[in-house]
């Protein structure tokens, strides 16, 4: 088999060139809270419903990473974006406003590599000169969706995660000398070990993070140790447990891995193992490690966004959960 | 079709999940039932008293109007989102009353009021409720039977 299956190399460096993220009330108060460009102290958005909420911070993610840019809405060529709710509405909807060419996609939780992968490679191949990648989620309506009405008085388990909420978008460009590039990506095959919990989200999504880490390394012959970070989506601290058990299983010591779950709240009982959503690493990377990469902290970063591919249909048929996770490879060179 | 039969299924990987997930800790979440459980009955023991002594109620009505006023007391507290708190610290102990068939009822309710007032609210309100329903009027029909049966052979 063809060792480098799945990874592509953009020769062209399609460069991120803004970011631009918006997080409800509770990312706002923990402690990455102050990097976020915008934060909500109403988790409705002044809107009437939260699936209408969603939407706009979506919407709000995209209008103003396209401002942050110096760019109007019609010099914007593509914009490509998903979320976690049936039909991806949310991204769908957003889209309504834009009046520009649209791809929505749905990867789950990794929604926002997939989005910056096929992003990038527009980029690379010169067709579009402008192009918008965003992702969000959010707790209210995820919950409705997955889990139980949000004033039932219900138990958490402990290994389930907390659906962030969240959205942000990255405007990519091509080469601009000085802003982060995506010089490789892997696209993720859907991995499933058997993993019959729809609570633990993170035992879902560990197979499926370790087998594109280690194809990434494979193909890119590179080990962990070439990359200043790597940070993977939403495994939160179980899956990044997890992870880390089955990379050293492959003999790959990811001593440098840290999980967006595992940030994006000050872990404490009610989040158990930490944030979840298609919003979850797409915030922790635009606003936390995005700016580190600009200012030269990190050189080279792999992303690996992590998505469990259920639906409540079929979870209660009794099927596993499949996971799928794609991965970037950011780099800064000043 | 499930997970089993896929060709990545790995017994191993999920013996050690088992292994590593954090266990959810029994004697306290039972302790934390136990005594909001304990306090919920007691309330509700206090407005049979109550009922009794200032309203003359017996049997029947006093049984519906105790459960009355705990069934406006759980939706009212699930409104104001209070009763989802109750329930993340004492789980079983604050579902099994019936404040907790109130809760379950009314939170849905709330929660598709969204989608409008007869396919949201009305049409989802008894998405959790309706399997308590369903199984209780079966159990209840059963038990009959039996009674039923155990009284023509006068073993009862």
């Amino acid at each position: 088999m063809d060792k480098r299956k799945g990874t592509l190399f953009f020769k062209n460096k399609p460069s991120i060139f803004k970011t631009f993220s918006i997080v409800g009330p509770k990312e706002k108060q923990s402690k990455l809270g102050k990097y976020y460009d915008m934060a909500l102290d109403d988790d409705k958005f002044d809107e009437s419903t939260y699936e209408k909420a969603e939407c706009k911070m979506l919407s709000t993610a995209v209008s103003k990473v396209i401002k942050k840019s110096n760019l109007k809405k019609d010099e914007i060529d593509l914009i490509i974006s998903g979320d976690l709710l049936n039909q991806i509405i949310s991204a769908n909807f957003m889209a309504r406003d834009f009046d520009v060419p649209f791809l929505g996609v749905y990867s789950a939780c990794s929604t926002i590599t997939e989005s910056l992968i096929l992003g990038a490679s527009f980029i690379n191949s010169n067709n579009f000169n402008n192009v918008v990648c965003a992702a969000g989620s959010h707790y209210a309506t995820a919950e409705r969706q997955y889990r139980y009405p949000l004033e039932l008085g219900a138990i958490r388990p402990p290994q389930s995660q907390w659906t962030a909420t969240g959205a942000g978008a990255y405007l990519l460009k091509p080469f601009i000398k000085g802003y982060p590039i995506i010089t490789s990506a892997t696209i993720g095959k859907v991995v499933d070990f058997g993993v019959l919990d729809a609570n633990n989200m993170g035992a879902a999504m560990a197979p499926a993070a370790a087998s594109t880490l280690k194809n990434h390394f494979l193909a890119t012959n590179t080990t962990p140790k070439d990359y200043d970070l790597i940070l993977t989506g939403d495994l939160g601290a179980l899956g990044s447990r997890l992870v880390k058990h089955l990379m050293d299983k492959s003999g790959y010591d990811i001593f440098n891995h840290v999980d967006s779950g595992e940030l994006i709240y000050n872990l404490d009982e009610e989040d158990f193992q930490g944030g979840s959503g298609a919003g979850c690493g797409t915030v922790v990377m635009a606003s936390y490690i995005y700016p580190k990469l600009l200012n030269g902290e990190f050189k080279r970063v792999l992303f690996s966004a992590t998505g469990a591919l259920l639906s409540t249909v079929s979870s209660q048929q009794g099927e596993s959960i499949p996971g799928i996770s794609h991965a970037v490879c950011l780099e800064c060179n000043l | 079709m499930t997970g089993k039969n896929n060709q990545n299924y790995n017994e191993e990987y999920l013996n050690y999940v088992k292994e590593i997930a954090p266990k959810t800790k029994h004697l306290k979440t039972l302790w934390h039932a136990f005594w909001v459980g304990g306090v919920i009955c007691l309330i509700g023991q206090f407005i049979r008293y109550s009922f009794m002594y200032w309203f003359n109620l017996y049997g029947d009505q006093l049984a519906g109007a105790t459960s009355m006023v705990l069934i406006f007391l759980a939706s009212f507290l699930t409104g104001i989102g209070v009763y989802d708190r109750i329930g993340k610290y004492a789980g079983g102990g604050s579902i099994v009353p019936i404040t907790g068939f109130a809760n379950s009822i009314v939170s849905p309710a709330m929660e598709f009021k969204s989608e409008g007032y007869i396919y949201g609210l009305a049409a989802k309100m008894f998405v959790i409720a309706g399997p308590i329903i369903v199984f209780g009027v079966i159990g209840s029909v059963c038990t009959g039977l039996i009674y039923y049966i155990l009284n023509l052979f006068s073993l009862i």
